[in-house]
């Protein structure tokens, strides 16, 4: 494959979609086709048929337009006269009307206003795809630019410069830990290793977090890229897709796109005629949250029980099958192709200084809009939520939000005009993390807000260290009795102090991280837990000599 | 499970380097662990779930030091020495936190350290005098263990196992058998044998009775022995991995 | 009660099988020398019925395996200036707890109803109800002073109380652990 060669296919895709007169796009993502966004396709697909029009209107499975609460998502584009309308909560009644509408006026009781903030403010480089592209046709990725970043770098960068251009870009790993991509990326580059693999961790486990997944269905070929760049970067020759089980849609896209790309020569043995071959198999988590933790993924790829091991050796050194091992987050290899493709000085002007690029959020909660967005990094708390969010529903008053799932913290109402970076969030005691946003407003009590997270963990904590495995065991039971109004004050010094502990003495991210919901909530909503304390301190104290 | 030994091509040289362990300077071998240094020099880090001649584990958390410049506390037995480090193996806060872990470890299953038979030859009854355990402030959890005497020579009562994977790694890797692993995730993790059979009926269980010899607490124990009977014998290790040139 | 400046003491035993009470007996001729500077103002092995107010010491052997014991842990905690948890019992619940992991039902039937030949039957009265769980003691009332041993020696109860005595705190941990 060379770069003609892929202009080639992208003309020609670029030819067939021109000749439509009108194109209605069907959004095709998990969320969608929970609420039957595959029939109203089939409907829409027959209708078009059984009135000859096949030839005028193209309709198109595409992957996640952002505003899932509002799905299942039909866009109707008229490229003649420009027009777009966004259709929302359409149901299979809805599609003769919807018909009839393409060539007239809009169903104005469907349509979604497009120029409200929830769209306008946001910014997207590894959405740019998503909800435009059909995810199952490479075609269509390739129309869009796609795979030329990577027949670029081939024929015309060196490993070392495709390096650069990630280490320029100031990318950080969006996994949640915020490691700079570059510094990782070049520890794996340096080592002598003959065998180096890369490893994509597409293993989301956050309660409420959504964003990897709308990635790998609405536009997998950008993982691929991303991997398949990172390797030629690396010097690695094989990759693995390490993804949870879960996430059935997202596989079997995967699983396309990988066939689809190798019968194109963009994975497979001597790349676009390079000596460059990557290879790349997807391996599916069977539902442990801490396998989103490098070493227990490693071993979990191994056969081996998922659960981490003391680094170092961190991965990059000794990783799977003991050799150096680049992983990354989807979200982080997304942003690769589009680094590569514009430079990443580009990327670098994107964002603040210390945090830069976009970042791709799950907005959940109390918030009028809930589904995915992607803002420039620096934009604060704010700003997300009541402008892009929309605010709190029902006239309530906002509490605090959650980020980082559950290692990360609740911010309250003081914290909402601090940008969101990865350095400002930690030192508000919560993290980035993988980009779970969870809005609570004044109904909601944060005890209960600790405990569930508590309860994750608990539940998710793989047994191998004492602190996360009876740590969290004990927190959470802790939690329950503050909660049921049962604790005195000696319960909360106790939590508190178990709290120092699983953070210090934990093996991996999980226990270290397990506290923070509740050392977050403590900071800011202490009267909270205290009022929900026996005052009576007679009763069920501890020792206190 | 154990990460496989270091790639053969790894440097054979080793350097030697200078550090600090309690204000007590020290050369040691890069290579070293910083619990082994320690050791050398006696210098006491409290340990559970290794085991000189075992793989390295790094679950019990009871050896976790303060190295200087380090904003994370590390594990002794799983962090090499470096060059110039300061270590402090015995501040206030570590003793509060090991302590707190032996809580956590006594409110977990339940030790009746009175009716066990390894009554007076326990790690875990050392440690907590070692550590100044004296009392458990969390609750106790109460949850319901199975004890399994179907083995002709030994049982396994896991009300008293404290998850430190002992009897795993010396079945794996020194009687090369495998018969036990761990089941179930979190506070719910249970040692077992084959797959979750009882021992009696297992398969690839030879009977040798390394896992006992090598297990801290009564969990696995010799049959036909009465309250504070049991006396375990790890010694064999250190010789056996010794004689098979530490592979 | 004498009206001498002697240290009053108290004991009881909650949940335990007095075996604690038996090793404090095993002070022998110390008894006498104990009986010089300490009064015990209530004890299983003192004939007074009710435990007076403002006890300089009070000496708990056993969990809190009922209503009864928890009361008289809780008395004790009101009544006593300085509260000793005495023995394994008392100090983690020791074997009482061992019925912990079992359906309360379950216990009442296999004391009073299967292992019972003469009218089987549940208790409804004079016996005080069991508690959900076995708990020692620091976890139902504030305790000053923990000595483990399943029973603490005589050695070890007389160290505790000669340090008291003599104005110190005592370290058990240092001659005693749980199970000694």
């Amino acid at each position: 494959m060379s770069l003609e060669e892929l202009q080639k296919i992208a003309a020609a895709a670029k030819v067939k979609a021109e000749s439509y007169e009108h194109h209605v796009h069907v959004c095709m993502a998990a969320s969608c086709q929970s609420c039957g966004a595959a029939d109203i396709k089939t409907q829409l697909t027959e209708t078009v048929k059984e009135n000859g029009a096949e030839a005028d209107i193209w309709v198109k499975g595409v992957g996640c337009m952002g505003l899932c609460s509002a799905g299942p998502l039909v866009r109707v584009e008229s490229p003649a006269d420009e027009s777009e309308y966004l259709y929302q909560k359409v149901g299979t009644e809805d599609v003769s009307e919807l018909y009839a509408s393409i060539d007239g006026n809009p169903v104005e009781r469907m349509r979604c206003q497009t120029e409200i903030p929830f769209f306008a403010r946001q910014q997207k480089i590894v959405l740019e795809n998503s909800g435009r592209i059909d995810p199952e046709q490479i075609d269509d990725y390739i129309a869009e630019g796609g795979y030329t970043s990577l027949v670029r770098a081939l024929t015309g960068m060196s490993p070392q410069e495709v390096l650069r251009e990630v280490s320029d870009s100031g990318l950080r790993g969006r996994g949640g830990g915020g490691y700079p991509a570059g510094l990782k990326w070049a520890t794996v580059a340096r080592s002598p290793a003959p065998v180096k693999y890369v490893i994509c961790n597409a293993d989301e486990g956050d309660p409420g977090a959504f964003m990897d997944r709308a990635v790998l269905e609405s536009d997998p070929h950008r993982i691929l890229e991303g991997m398949a760049l990172a390797a030629y970067a690396v010097g690695a020759e094989y990759g693995y897709i390490y993804i949870r089980a879960e996430y059935p849609l997202a596989v079997e896209r995967l699983k396309k796109a990988i066939r689809q790309a190798t019968r194109h020569g963009f994975l497979g043995r001597q790349i676009c005629e390079t000596p460059f071959s990557f290879e790349i198999e997807i391996r599916l988590g069977a539902g442990a949250f801490v396998c989103g933790e490098e070493t227990a993924l490693i071993s979990s790829i191994e056969g081996q029980r998922g659960q981490p091991s003391p680094r170092p050796p961190y991965p990059a050194d000794e990783g799977l099958w003991d050799c150096p091992t680049l992983i990354n987050n989807v979200e982080t290899l997304a942003n690769v192709p589009a680094i590569v493709r514009e430079g990443g000085e580009w990327f670098q002007s994107i964002g603040t200084e210390k945090s830069t690029g976009t970042k791709v959020f799950a907005l959940a909660g109390r918030i009028a809009h809930t589904g995915l967005i992607e803002v420039p990094m620096g934009i604060t708390l704010r700003e997300i939520i009541e402008e892009i969010g929309g605010g709190i529903p029902e006239g309530r008053k906002f509490k605090a939000v959650q980020t980082g799932g559950p290692s990360g913290g609740c911010l309250p109402e003081e914290n909402l005009d601090m940008p969101v970076e990865y350095d400002t969030l930690r030192a508000a005691g919560s993290i980035m993390g993988s980009g779970g946003m969870i809005v609570m407003d004044e109904t909601s009590s944060m005890v209960d807000v600790a405990r569930y997270f508590m309860d994750f963990c608990m539940t998710e904590s793989c047994g191998k260290c004492v602190p996360c495995r009876a740590g969290t065991f004990q927190m959470h039971g802790l939690l329950t009795k503050i909660a049921r109004g049962e604790a005195t004050a000696a319960d909360l010094q106790l939590l508190e102090e178990l709290c120092d502990v699983v953070r210090d003495t934990s093996l991996c991210g999980l226990g270290q991280t397990a506290p923070n919901p509740v050392v977050s909530t403590l900071r800011y909503f202490r009267h909270e837990y205290e009022e929900k304390l026996k005052t009576d301190s007679t009763d069920l104290e501890i020792v206190a000599s | 499970m154990p990460r496989y030994p270091a790639p053969p091509n790894a440097p054979a040289k080793v350097r030697v380097v200078t550090l600090r362990i309690d204000g007590q300077d020290i050369g040691a071998r890069e290579d070293e662990s910083v619990l082994d240094v320690a050791a050398e020099h006696d210098i006491r880090i409290p340990t559970l779930c290794y085991l000189d001649g075992l793989s390295t584990w790094g679950g019990c958390r009871m050896c976790m030091v303060e190295i200087a410049g380090s904003p994370k506390l590390l594990p002794a037995c799983s962090t090499q020495v470096a060059e110039g480090m300061e270590i402090t193996t015995n501040s206030d806060k570590l003793k509060n936190y090991r302590r707190m872990i032996l809580e956590l470890l006594f409110a977990e299953r339940n030790h009746v350290c009175s009716v066990c038979v390894s009554n007076g030859h326990c790690d875990l009854q050392d440690l907590a005098v070692e550590c100044g355990m004296d009392f458990v402030r969390v609750p106790y959890r109460n949850a319901p263990y199975e004890i399994d005497s179907s083995h002709d020579l030994f049982r396994v009562d896991h009300n008293r196992c404290v998850l430190c994977t002992r009897c795993v790694r010396v079945c794996d890797e020194i009687e090369g058998a495998h018969t036990w692993d761990i089941m179930g995730r979190g506070v719910e993790c249970q040692v077992i044998t084959d797959l979750n059979t009882p021992w009696g009926e297992s398969d690839s269980c030879t009977g040798c009775g390394k896992c006992v010899q090598v297990c801290p607490t009564g969990a696995l124990v010799k049959k036909g022995t009465a309250a504070g009977e049991m006396e375990k014998r790890d010694d064999f290790l250190p010789y056996l991995t010794q004689m098979r040139g530490n592979r | 009660m004498s009206a001498s400046t002697k240290i009053t003491m108290a004991t009881a035993w909650l949940d335990g099988c007095s075996g604690c009470h038996m090793s404090f007996l095993d002070l022998d001729e110390r008894l006498i020398t104990l009986a010089e500077k300490v009064d015990i103002v209530y004890s299983p092995i003192v004939d007074t019925k009710e435990l007076p107010e403002g006890v300089d010491v009070g000496i708990l052997e056993g969990a809190v395996s009922n209503e009864e014991d928890l009361e008289k842990a809780k008395l004790f905690r009101s009544r006593c200036k300085y509260l000793i948890s005495l023995g394994d019992c008392a100090v983690t619940g020791n074997v009482p707890t061992m019925r912990n992991t079992f359906d309360l039902d379950e216990v009442y039937d296999r004391a009073f109803v299967e292992n019972v030949q003469c009218q089987p039957q549940r208790p409804t009265e004079e016996v005080p109800p069991l508690l959900e769980t076995v708990r020692p003691i620091h976890h139902v009332v504030p305790v000053d002073l923990v000595v483990q041993g399943c029973p603490p020696s005589a050695d070890t109860i007389w160290y505790v109380l000669t340090e008291l005595m003599a104005g110190r705190t005592p370290c058990p941990t240092e001659v005693t652990r749980f199970g000694a």
